[in-house]
């Protein structure tokens, strides 16, 4: 039983946990920021960065999430090759979209065809984070938007009163009292972020319900020293068993960053 | 220093072996869930049949290889768009992936396709059958128009069998007989479907050198009898 927990394969599947936990650990900021920047975008003053804002919630929204990340990722993979391609083979004659293929030179290509297989593993995580950030920041920019709009309206009034300007009211007053308005949503999206993990897989990046599948999958006596038959369901019960207990260990998290945010405020959270 | 050797690696094979010179390493695109073709041993490496296969073809034609493993649904989007060089997955050559990618010459001869079921007496015609999704199985279940369940990975189709879910599954022989052989409650149908012209390596259509490199490697392991010897080890199927 030790030997068997203790194959290289059973060790890609620990080292995938370790994998998503990263994933999540970078991608919750990011994603926040890109959230912050399309809620600020959204209200601006000047037009076309309001367009801008409401445009990239609304699309990203309405988009279904394995459709982004199938056809998503592959544009934005050959988006920074192309560019890459303009910049450092100027020369380049062929045609760059021959029929299906797309063929930009060597020295451009992400990363470059001789690069180790942790780089390119390094890519796609990097790209990973990057299309969950824009994902899950047009969620987390809605909810923020939603809550700037919930803080009241006096609040803004009162320190244009005392000779704020819009900037310093809205970095003073405004950003400080959004968080007791954003955090149930926003608790809603970690969550869900913690369940999109498994998308990961379709980014060429091997999680742990791609592990769990291929070791619980039967193996022969042939082509295994440890044989046996299906055993998803037991990989698939420890998952459940991970997932529940890291859910669980959220909400207590956020449950405790809600009773100290609503310290001092006139919220439903502080009567509670 | 790596850019300037390979600027002049470049400008030695002047500008129309400039493809060539980009090759430096092949990298290897499968499944890594269809054993006796390629699978995960226990220390997590691709192994089996194309393994062993594409490391002697690598070593004939000179390349340096590297193997990747990708999700089968994603593997022709993933090589065109030039995340890897080449796909050695099973994959048998057909009109209908020709039209996107371009295939070597085949490796393996036309493997028939078998039901397997958990009884002797399923009627096929009338039996609710399982098939990978874009296979070619799953293309000629649904081109007679029986009733087809699709699953993304092979382990699913038999998991299918299994449970119920499916009268049988219908997959190359070669990845069946394995598991029929280990199974006391699965059971070959009488009936086999030669379908599908063989297993060959996907590869770009632009990437014509590389077809041809691969080619000459195939053939001259075609030649001297070692590609047989593979096909016997890992029960591939018929002999060239």
């Amino acid at each position: 039983m030790a030997c068997y927990l203790t194959t290289g394969k059973h060790f890609g599947f620990y080292w995938s946990f370790v994998t998503v936990l990263v994933l999540l650990a970078v991608t919750a900021p990011t994603a926040l920021l890109f959230g912050f920047g399309g809620a600020s975008a959204a209200r601006s003053q000047f037009l076309p960065i309001r367009w801008f804002g409401t445009i990239y919630i609304s699309i990203v929204r309405g988009v279904p999430d394995i459709a982004f990340f199938l056809f998503f990722v592959i544009a934005l993979d050959q988006g920074f090759e192309f560019l890459r391609h303009q910049y450092l083979c100027p020369d380049w004659t062929d045609r760059i979209w021959q029929g299906n293929d797309f063929v930009v030179c060597s020295a451009a290509k992400l990363p470059l065809g001789n690069a180790p297989q942790w780089v390119h593993e390094v890519y796609g995580f990097f790209l990973a984070v990057l299309t969950f950030a824009i994902v899950f920041g047009a969620f987390a920019a809605n909810v923020l938007h939603g809550a700037m709009q919930a803080v009241p309206r006096g609040q803004i009034e009162t320190a244009e009163a005392y000779g704020m300007t819009r900037r310093q009211a809205f970095w003073h007053v405004l950003v400080p009292q959004m968080w007791i308005y954003a955090l149930p949503g926003l608790s809603n999206l970690w969550m869900l972020l913690i369940k999109a993990t498994p998308l990961l897989f379709l980014l060429g990046v091997e999680d742990i319900v791609y592990w769990a599948r291929e070791l619980g999958g039967t193996k022969q006596a042939r082509f295994s020293d440890y044989p046996h038959g299906d055993w998803r369901l037991w990989y698939f019960l420890a998952l459940l068993v991970f997932y529940l207990a890291f859910t669980r260990l959220s909400e207590v998290v956020l449950s405790r960053i809600t009773r100290r945010l609503s310290h001092g405020q006139a919220t439903i959270g502080a009567t509670a | 220093m790596k850019r300037i050797i390979l600027t002049i690696a470049a400008l030695a094979l002047g500008a129309g072996l400039a493809h060539a010179g980009s090759h430096s390493v092949i990298r290897m695109g499968t499944e890594g869930a269809y054993p006796p073709w390629n699978f995960l041993n226990d220390a997590g490496e691709v192994d089996g049949f194309e393994r062993e296969l594409g490391d002697e073809l690598c070593q004939r034609a000179e390349l340096t290889c590297e193997w990747v493993t990708n999700d089968w649904d994603s593997i022709i989007p993933n090589l065109v768009s030039g995340n890897y060089d080449t796909i050695i997955a099973g994959m048998s050559i057909t009109a209908e992936r020709d039209q996107v990618i371009d295939f070597t010459q085949n490796y393996s001869q036309p493997d028939p396709s078998a039901y397997l079921a958990m009884s002797e007496d399923v009627d096929v015609e009338g039996a609710v059958l399982a098939a990978q999704t874009n296979t070619i199985q799953a293309a000629f279940i649904a081109e007679k128009g029986w009733t087809l369940v699709e699953f993304a990975t092979p382990e699913e189709t038999i998991a299918a069998v299994r449970n119920g879910e499916a009268d049988a599954v219908l997959a190359d022989q070669s990845y069946l007989t394995p598991i029929e052989a280990e199974d006391a409650d699965l059971v070959f149908l009488a009936r086999t479907e030669l379908i599908g012209g063989g297993v060959g390596m996907g590869i770009r259509e632009s990437d014509t050198e590389l077809k041809e490199k691969f080619n000459m490697a195939i053939q001259s392991m075609k030649d001297d009898g070692s590609l047989n010897a593979l096909i016997e080890k890992w029960e591939i199927g018929e002999p060239f």
